[in-house]
């Protein structure tokens, strides 16, 4: 087993544990935590596949930014854990026929041959001066320009829809006006008044 | 010394490689950490001398060992775990931020070819380790099981996430002028003289990371996540002996950090301001000392350090509110409009950094 091997077991292993972990213990803070290694440990294994960029991003977007965020929802919502408990026989039906559709879809996709050992076995090795980011960048950049633009017109369209959707205005609110707080000057405040001396 | 060498030609290469990239990691670690205690001896002083006190003079010459007789004082304190508290995640935390914090260093280059990684994507790996810091705070406020803690978790969070944002599109407006990831590269794409320093053509964005960068270390007068006057101490409240250390650590850590790389990707890292004038460079003796080095990235690093003390001791601290109007509607859409003025530039082929 070459050193190469030996990474990608412990990586996957930690991986698939710590998915385990995720789906099956009770704090939900200790799930959002192994959802995080969950994502450091695929991304280890992405930059050994020679992908550094999308390893690195994957770590930046969701350990980094992410997973901070749900952190953050999470440690603010008093959850009671025995009510998550409640009814888990009677939904286990349902739950049990949700996971045998996916499985099926996945060994129908799986062994359809889109996914052939062939098509992925190890290719040549590239150098030390390959950039995987600069590889990504001719891609999208040059061969999918406009598709890749698109994708990111539609997602800015998402966006912007999902604010206004939420957005309420109300009008009696009181809120400050930061921009006059921070223009404010002494004259505005303080008005320095002469007087004559008492005798 | 032969001796030695033959033993050492005797280790197989494999262990070889491992032992020398131990023994740098070692020779970036030690001076940092010394770096880092006598930090925050300056800060006592300078911002003694600021306010016209003293400061620390006490402990060996003019107070010299004062930072090691800290250290002590932490070693042998009592690390006190709070009986309500989530104590695995509790003592985690402080290890969270003080891995990133100096994992970071890295790929810092010190001078021409002194790096210990030098990876493609430089910038990237710092980007990511740097927003990874914030997990110890939150964590660490959230297992705490205190109040004033779990208040600043939140304040630190929010606070991080906006700040990253803008420090990400300040990094790629020096990444666009560089065309390279790699740090290396970012630096030798200044050479020539002290114009082709970023600063120059970049100088908002420069003021955007540095502001950003103040931001996201948590420091004055953006502590709000510390904020002695309204939540006690913040996240480590609870937190005492090493456990509060390594906080310490890492925060100054951190602070070292942002000032070397607003050193690397602004002003040309290692490289000299005399660069390109001959008559000084060429000396006999003082050519080295006017010439590129590690002595110049550390005296810039050096600069942009003394800068957060002074800030910390003049400015008072931000309300969040404003930070957050700072951050989303004042830097955010600055950097915008600098990376948008920078893409038509070298879109005309007008790169006034060459």
């Amino acid at each position: 087993m070459s050193f190469e091997q030996l990474l990608f077991y412990l990586f996957s292993g930690v991986l698939l544990l710590a998915g385990i972990s995720m789906v099956t213990v009770r704090n939900p803070v200790y799930a959002a935590l192994s959802l995080i290694v969950c994502f450091f440990t695929s991304a280890a294994i992405w930059v050994t596949l020679e992908a550094e960029f999308l390893g690195i991003v994957l770590v930046l977007v969701y350990v980094g930014a992410v997973m901070v965020l749900f952190l953050f929802v999470i440690m603010m919502l008093d959850i009671n854990h025995d009510h998550l408990k409640e009814g888990f026989i009677k939904y286990l039906p349902v739950g049990l026929l949700v996971a045998l559709v996916i499985a099926v879809e996945m060994i129908l996709v799986l062994s359809g041959g889109g996914f052939d050992g062939e098509k992925y076995m190890q290719g040549q090795r590239h150098g030390a001066d390959y950039s995987n980011t600069k590889a990504l960048g001719e891609v999208l950049y040059q061969q999918y320009l406009y598709p890749f633009e698109i994708a990111a017109v539609i997602l800015l369209v998402a966006i912007i829809a999902a604010i206004t959707l939420t957005l309420r205005r109300r009008p009696n609110s009181k809120s400050q006006n930061i921009d006059q707080q921070v223009r404010v000057k002494r004259e505005d405040r303080v008005r320095l008044v002469k007087m004559e001396a008492e005798k | 010394m032969e001796f030695l060498a033959a033993i050492w030609s005797e280790i197989p290469a494999a262990v070889q490689n491992i032992i020398v990239i131990l023994l740098k990691i070692v020779a970036i670690l030690v001076p940092l950490i010394l770096a880092v205690a006598y930090t925050t001896f300056a800060e006592r002083k300078i911002i003694g001398y600021m306010q016209v006190r003293m400061g620390p003079n006490r402990v060996g010459p003019k107070g010299w060992l004062q930072p090691i007789a800290d250290v002590v004082k932490l070693l042998f304190k009592e690390v006190i775990i709070p009986t309500k508290s989530n104590r695995y995640i509790f003592l985690i935390a402080p290890m969270l931020t003080l891995v990133p914090a100096f994992v970071a260093w890295s790929v810092i280059p010190f001078a021409d070819g002194m790096i210990l990684a030098d990876i493609n994507a430089g910038l990237l790996f710092i980007l990511a380790l740097t927003s990874m810091g914030v997990y110890g705070i939150i964590l660490g406020g959230w297992a705490s099981n205190s109040k004033y803690a779990m208040l600043s978790a939140m304040r630190a969070g929010a606070q991080v996430i906006s700040y990253e944002i803008a420090m990400g599109f300040a990094l790629v407006g020096v990444l666009m002028a560089a065309g390279s990831l790699n740090l290396n590269e970012i630096i030798l794409a200044q050479s020539g003289s002290i114009f082709s320093w970023f600063i120059w053509p970049l100088f908002g964005l420069f003021l955007v990371y540095f502001i950003s960068g103040v931001a996201e270390t948590n420091r004055a007068p953006f502590d709000v996540a510390e904020g002695e006057s309204e939540i006690v101490a913040g996240f480590h409240v609870e937190y005492s002996g090493m456990a509060f250390a390594l906080f310490f650590l890492a925060e100054y850590a951190n602070m070292i950090l942002i000032s070397a790389l607003t050193s690397l990707l602004f002003l040309g890292g290692w490289l000299s301001p005399f660069q390109g004038l001959d008559f000084l460079t060429e000396l006999p003796v003082l050519g080295a000392i006017f010439g590129n080095g590690i002595h110049w990235f550390l005296l810039k690093t050096a600069f942009f350090l003394f800068f957060y003390l002074w800030f910390r001791a003049t400015f008072p601290r931000y309300r969040y509110d404003q930070i957050m109007r700072l951050g989303w509607k004042i830097l955010i859409p600055l950097t915008i409009v600098w990376i948008f003025a920078e893409m038509i530039a070298i879109g005309l082929g007008w790169r006034p950094w060459e």
